[in-house]
């Protein structure tokens, strides 16, 4: 039998960037929106996240070596594909490319922003708290920088949920894949709202 | 007597497999209702470029002339499709020719497909039947899904699935959409279904169904209207299914 390592590789890639990629980032961006409610709830919110027992095994299980499995091979398929949006302008080919770019800017993004955060949490240069995030978006540059970032990695998670349904053979029917566009059209909108609700919140108060 | 006239044709040129490609332009009269592949044929007659020099006649492949057999396939004004149903009179000029990119060049527009019979072999795309003795006649196919496996055996491996998928390129092994709706074909007919598993395994060898990216070109461009990425999201289905039996095991696995 001939190696069959790439079709599981593929496969694990696909599955990762849902569960736990994928939850994480919604309940990530869930959690965040506290600060809307206010300093003391979005205090109160990380801290219980920060507080729940074996967090560093769950974040290296559950956070760590996903994303990174995913980034890696990611980055692979990224730089083997051939862009051709020019002379096919479909709309699945530009969401093929899109899937691609938006890719690589959210590693690129959180690679800062881990570094940013958890990290200077963790080497005790920082505090998990309002004031922290508030401090790093209230310099425009890094503001857009955020909503780009929170952006990209929402639609490439969104999208992301679209090709998983076709991966693993759930949508086949081209009527069953048109509307699990709108589906993962609609979750693109309301996950960017919950992340950009928060970006306006900790930079501009409002 | 009006003068006669013509179709300026830009053709990408490639005198052998590894030398650089240029373009010519021709002058070829004009008739009416004529294929791209009647203009290649004047120029066969008459290899006289633009510029009035004498050239090597342009070279193409061609066989059923009804787009059936997929070898008359090149890139035609941006467009991969086959060239005896591309029509003149529906053509805006100058026509550019060029050999489709995926595959390697033998000659002018003349391309090698063997990655494309490779990728048959792979994933077993036809029924054994060899026996010594008489084996009777085969199971019976239920007309619904004869109805739908009939279109998916309108593929003639022509190659243009391949050109628009961005996946297929020498960065990457895989096999491209083609293949995959030919094995979901044999494993869809009933004595082909006796070797399903064996088709799955094909596409999940390496260079298979997983380097396909849902860039959905290929459906958009198949000449034949073949339903590709339902084939694909199918496979997918039953690959992953066929790995969950492999791994955890099952009576079914065979």
């Amino acid at each position: 039998m001939a190696d069959q390592r790439e079709f599981f590789y593929r496969r694990l890639h696909s599955f990762l960037g849902v569960v736990p990629i994928g939850i994480f980032l919604t309940q990530h961006l869930i959690v965040n929106h506290f600060a809307v409610y206010g300093e003391e709830s979005f205090n109160k919110a990380a801290g219980f996240m920060a507080g729940l027992p074996f967090v560093l095994l769950l974040e290296i299980f559950i956070i760590y070596l996903p994303i990174l499995y995913h980034a890696i091979l990611g980055v692979y398929i990224a730089f083997t594909a051939n862009y051709n949006t020019k002379r096919y302008g479909f709309f699945r080919n530009w969401m093929f490319a899109l899937q691609r770019i938006t890719g690589l800017i959210t590693l690129v993004f959180i690679a800062w922003h881990v570094w940013e955060t958890r990290v200077q949490i963790g080497l005790g240069n920082a505090d998990l708290d309002y004031s922290l995030m508030e401090g790093i978006l209230t310099n425009p540059f890094m503001f857009w920088f955020y909503i780009v970032g929170v952006i990209a990695a929402v639609f490439h998670f969104a999208n992301g949920l679209w090709s998983v349904l076709v991966s693993f053979g759930i949508t086949q029917t081209p009527k069953s894949q048109k509307i699990a566009t709108y589906a993962c059209i609609l979750v693109f909108f309301v996950i960017s709202y919950l992340g950009v609700r928060t970006l306006i919140q900790f930079a501009y108060g409002i | 007597m009006a003068e006669q006239k013509t179709v300026t044709f830009i053709i990408t040129r490639q005198d052998s497999p590894d030398s650089t490609p240029y373009e010519e332009i021709f002058e070829v009269p004009y008739r009416k209702n004529m294929n791209v592949i009647s203009g290649l044929m004047e120029i066969r007659k008459n290899p006289v470029n633009a510029k009035g020099e004498n050239t090597t006649p342009v070279q193409w492949d061609m066989n059923c002339l009804e787009e059936v057999c997929g070898a008359c396939s090149m890139v035609i004004n941006g467009t991969p499709r086959q060239s005896c149903a591309a029509l003149v009179d529906h053509l805006e000029t100058p026509i550019r020719l060029e050999p489709m990119s995926t595959f390697p060049v033998v000659r002018d527009l003349i391309v090698d497909r063997e990655r494309m019979f490779d990728a048959l072999k792979q994933v077993k795309a036809w029924i054994p039947l060899d026996g010594t003795h008489d084996l009777g006649p085969g199971p019976r196919m239920p007309e619904k899904k004869r109805q739908w496996a009939y279109e998916l055996s309108k593929c003639m491996t022509c190659g243009v699935c391949l050109e628009a998928c961005p996946n297929v390129n020498d960065k990457s092994n895989f096999i491209g959409p083609a293949a995959i709706s030919q094995a979901r074909l044999f494993n869809s007919h009933p004595t082909g279904e006796m070797f399903a598993s064996d088709r799955l395994e094909g596409l999940m060898e390496d260079g298979g169904i997983g380097g396909c990216g849902n860039s959905q070109n290929c459906v958009q461009v198949c000449p034949k209207g073949i339903p590709l990425t339902t084939s694909i999201a199918a496979m997918n289905r039953a690959t992953n299914i066929q790995a969950f039996k492999n791994f955890f095991g099952s009576d079914n696995a065979h």
